[in-house]
């Protein structure tokens, strides 16, 4: 264990829900049916969201079940079964050894990142926001006030993200 | 949560990350490439807002307006990377439908051209 670090319940809770999310965002790439894959990353956003509720961050959370496991998701299993990708041998995925060298490379990715990231931040235990940070009448007030011009770009983009999709969903293009 | 260090939730982000990097390079079905895409966008996420509220480098300043600021800075940036995420799946997925209707195979690595 890492110095400064004692066990707390808190940290076998938070070991418990991240090790559930790290196997099932292996489980996304790893498994060769899209639906098994789209399923396995439903339970790991979910999972997250658990984290961000533990991390006060309590209207994110609900936003993060409502728009990505509730409707993100929903759209890609809707996809995945109109395209009837989920049958197999639809689409099989030979190995290679291009999927051996694509794995050395996010193991290099991780081991570079986490050597020049994490040392500096051990000694982080304790977190210094206020309670409430994430409450829903702070985040309204941000978004309305400070964020008001990012906010209206953000509705210009989904309005243009609705035009293109229902012009890519005609029959004749 | 306490006595949780901010390194946890760092590393636990940053795997979820080089998940999603090596399943672009080694899936070839591009609606699960989509679904990695989402894995380092949420990665992402969580970085943001663990940073958010550990507030690493606002020692003893808690009062101040930029404090405040600070704070829900990256909230704000977690809300804007889903609704960016929401558009870009729903044009993504659009398109996919689309090449699968003219060509009937989803192989990515048989889309080589711009034009149908």
């Amino acid at each position: 264990m890492v110095a400064g670090v004692e066990v707390t319940p808190n940290l076998v809770l938070f070991g418990g829900i991240a090790s559930a999310i790290a196997i099932c965002a292996v489980g996304v790439v790893a498994l060769n049916n899209p639906v098994r894959s789209a399923l396995c990353l439903v339970v790991n956003f979910f999972l997250l969201a658990f984290l961000y509720f533990t991390l006060n961050a309590e209207t994110l959370g609900v936003t993060q079940i409502m728009v990505y496991t509730g409707a993100i998701m929903v759209l890609f299993l809707f996809v995945i079964m109109l395209l009837n990708l989920g049958a197999p041998l639809v689409m099989k995925e030979k190995f290679d050894l291009k999927k051996v060298a694509g794995g050395f490379m996010g193991l290099a990715l991780l081991a570079v990142a986490g050597a020049q990231i994490l040392p500096g931040l051990v000694g982080f235990t304790h977190p210094k926001a206020v309670e409430g940070y994430g409450a829903p009448p702070v985040i309204g007030t941000a978004l309305l006030t400070d964020y008001a011009y990012p906010f209206e770009a953000v509705s210009i983009l989904l309005l243009i993200g609705v035009v293109g999709s229902i012009l890519l969903a005609k029959r004749r293009i | 949560m306490n006595g949780v260090p901010l390194a946890a939730y760092l590393a636990l982000g940053m795997f979820m990350f080089a998940t999603g990097v090596v399943g672009v390079i080694i899936r070839r079905n591009p609606i699960v490439i989509f679904m990695c895409i989402e894995l380092m966008l949420n990665a992402v996420n969580l970085t943001f807002l663990s940073f958010a509220r550990y507030q690493f480098n606002q020692a003893g300043a808690m009062d101040s307006q930029g404090a405040q600021q600070s704070m829900v800075a990256g909230q704000m940036m977690v809300i804007f990377v889903m609704a960016v995420a929401a558009a870009e799946v729903a044009v993504g997925l659009g398109i996919i439908m689309t090449i699968f209707r003219l060509r009937e195979n989803v192989d990515i690595d048989e889309m080589n051209l711009l034009r149908g």
